[in-house]
């Protein structure tokens, strides 16, 4: 077994992620057969492989990534606003962080 | 049978003024209502923006204005991609009710271009899955078996062209969500290469794979769309400044003498016969037209969907961090933050997505990163060497779309891992970066649409539009 109850708990949990006790062990089963398929990448030598993240070289976002650092104004923070579930603006609202 | 419009015919019906484009408009909403009940392609419609715009068309006709080169063409906008005033769910409760306060680039690009845009289509939730069935607002069927899915994650987008519902539609492929639902549904559909599309508004999955790209009914609509849509954006910093070359001007240039690989390893176990059986006449027909087939080996290939399935799931729990309850979305309340976090996330996200949140989170967390993510990274390297040994050899790389024809609806939602197996010829590419494009090639048993894919190198999108144009004219579709 690759991957135990308690794993999957501990990764909802680090994941803010609520799951029923179905989906923990449907979820669990699941994933123990996808980790053992994934297995198979053990059957290459990587000591030598440089990992990459993406696939773009340097060259070909050289000038792309770079830019001036200005403040462009977009004019929609009431729109955006409108979206959350709690606005109170200019702020969205959550339950309380601090204990007083 | 209702007729098959493409961008020169709509270009035409309005420059003669045989349909107006507010006509032509209302002639496709009149084919939803007709077809979406049962298809479930669309998710939402703009008519408000759809016909503002093609009065907008029309006036320039009236005016006798030159037309922009989309004018009056209806398309259709994968439900993972912004629109500003139109809800965008990307298939999934947690979204429900959220309308962007932007367009993403690729949809602003289309309506400068005078498209009409007519509404959202049925996806897989967030674009995870290979089949539409993981959409939280019902699977879409296929229009060429109604008992069968369209492929996924694009499956509104593919089926709305294939059933005639828009003329193009854009898509998005993280894994083979453009490529894999063209090919099921018979119709061409593209991917360009990394960083050839801004994704600007495209409400992000795994940002190191991501991609926009369109369908159409024919490879010269195909290439239109990704002409508007490409090149440099000041809003995405991965968009490349590579220069975008005039793709209609390049499609018609001769094929003879291409070197065209074809990789044994894409034949191997798994590759339905009837499929097999196209694809090799679909070589023959290439090889007819003058291509030089040439045997290739892309070693690393079967590792291909074990590394997708790391990379993929670690970035898409990343990404999908910002549904917090907090500023779009459901919210599910709870005395406390993380509590209304865990709740939140627990009711909204549906079953594929929680197990590729929690698949993602376990190969990124602590003790596991090395054994799963790095060498995943790693083996992605391989296999990117794989297609640049290829291409030093080959122009293009040919292989079949999907291992099997469209499989029925239900088939495959009880086993994740049989699903993912699916996306075993199209997971390479989206590794590697390179652009990929299905095209329709026969159907197998007589029945069901068969995809031959060919993949080119990075930003030689012009090479295999050229072989997709060749194929096409001559017969491919019908082989």
């Amino acid at each position: 077994m690759k991957i135990s109850r308690e794993d999957v708990v501990r990764v909802a949990e680090l994941a803010y992620l609520d799951l029923s006790e179905t989906e923990l062990e449907t979820y669990r089963a699941q994933i123990d057969e996808i980790l053992e398929y994934i297995g198979k990448l053990n059957e290459l030598d990587t000591a030598n492989v440089e990992p990459m993240a993406q696939v773009l070289t340097d060259d070909q976002t050289a000038d792309a990534t770079l830019r001036e650092d200005i403040v462009v104004p977009c004019g929609i923070a009431a729109e955006v606003l409108k979206q959350a579930p709690d606005p109170e603006p200019p702020f969205f609202r959550v339950p309380k962080v601090i204990e007083r | 049978m209702t007729m098959t419009w493409t961008i020169d015919g709509v270009r035409e019906g309005l420059a003669a003024k045989k349909i107006s484009a507010r006509e032509l408009t209302g002639d496709f909403y009149k084919r939803i209502e007709t077809r979406n009940a049962e298809l479930n392609a669309y998710l939402a419609l703009s008519p408000q923006r759809a016909y503002a715009q093609a009065d907008k068309m029309d006036a320039l006709v009236a005016a006798g204005k030159p037309l922009p080169p989309l004018a009056g063409v209806p398309v259709a906008i994968k439900d993972v991609l912004s629109t500003r005033g139109i809800t965008t769910t990307c298939g999934s409760k947690i979204l429900e009710h959220y309308v962007p306060p932007y367009d993403a680039t690729a949809v602003k690009r289309l309506e400068e271009a005078g498209a009409v845009i007519l509404g959202k289509t049925n996806c897989d939730e967030f674009a995870m899955g290979s089949s539409n069935e993981n959409s939280a607002y019902g699977p879409v069927k296929n229009p060429h078996a109604m008992d069968r899915v369209p492929g996924g994650s694009s499956g509104g987008s593919a089926a709305a062209v294939a059933a005639g519902l828009a003329v193009a539609s854009l898509g998005t492929d993280t894994g083979g969500s453009i490529r894999q639902p063209g090919a099921l549904c018979g119709i061409p559909a593209m991917m360009g290469s990394y960083g050839r599309v801004s994704r600007y508004g495209l409400i992000a999955f795994a940002s190191s794979l991501d991609r926009i790209g369109p369908f159409a009914n024919n490879v010269k609509d195909v290439a239109a769309i990704l002409q508007t849509i490409a090149g440099r954006d000041a809003n995405d910093s991965t968009s490349t400044t590579a220069p975008v070359p005039t793709y209609a001007d390049e499609i018609s240039k001769p094929v003879k003498g291409m070197r065209i690989g074809i990789p044994r390893d894409y034949f191997a176990e798994g590759l339905d016969s009837g499929v097999r059986d196209k694809i090799e006449k679909g070589i023959e027909l290439l090889k007819k037209l003058g291509c030089e087939p040439v045997d290739i080996r892309m070693p690393h290939t079967d590792y291909a969907i074990a590394t997708y399935y790391i990379i993929a799931t670690a970035e898409a729990s990343s990404n999908l961090a910002r549904y917090d309850g907090v500023r779009y979305g459901l919210r599910v309340d709870d005395p406390t933050l993380l509590g209304m976090y865990r709740k939140t996330r627990g009711a909204g996200f549906g079953p594929e997505v929680k197990r590729r949140i929690v698949l993602g989170t376990y190969v990124l967390s602590a003790g596991y990163y090395d054994a799963y993510y790095l060498k995943g990274q790693k083996v992605r390297a391989l296999i990117a060497q794989d297609f640049r040994d290829a291409f030093t050899k080959v122009d293009a790389i040919v292989t079949p779309t999907s291992p099997v024809p469209a499989f029925k609806l239900g088939e495959r939602t009880s086993d994740p891992l049989q699903m993912y197996l699916a996306d075993i010829y199209t997971v390479t590419g989206s590794l590697a970066g390179v652009p990929g494009i299905s095209l329709p090639c026969g159907r197998s048993c007589g029945k069901l649409p068969v995809g031959l894919q060919l993949f080119g190198p990075a930003f030689g999108e012009s090479r295999i539009l050229q072989l997709a144009h060749a194929f096409e004219q001559a017969g491919g579709a019908s082989i």
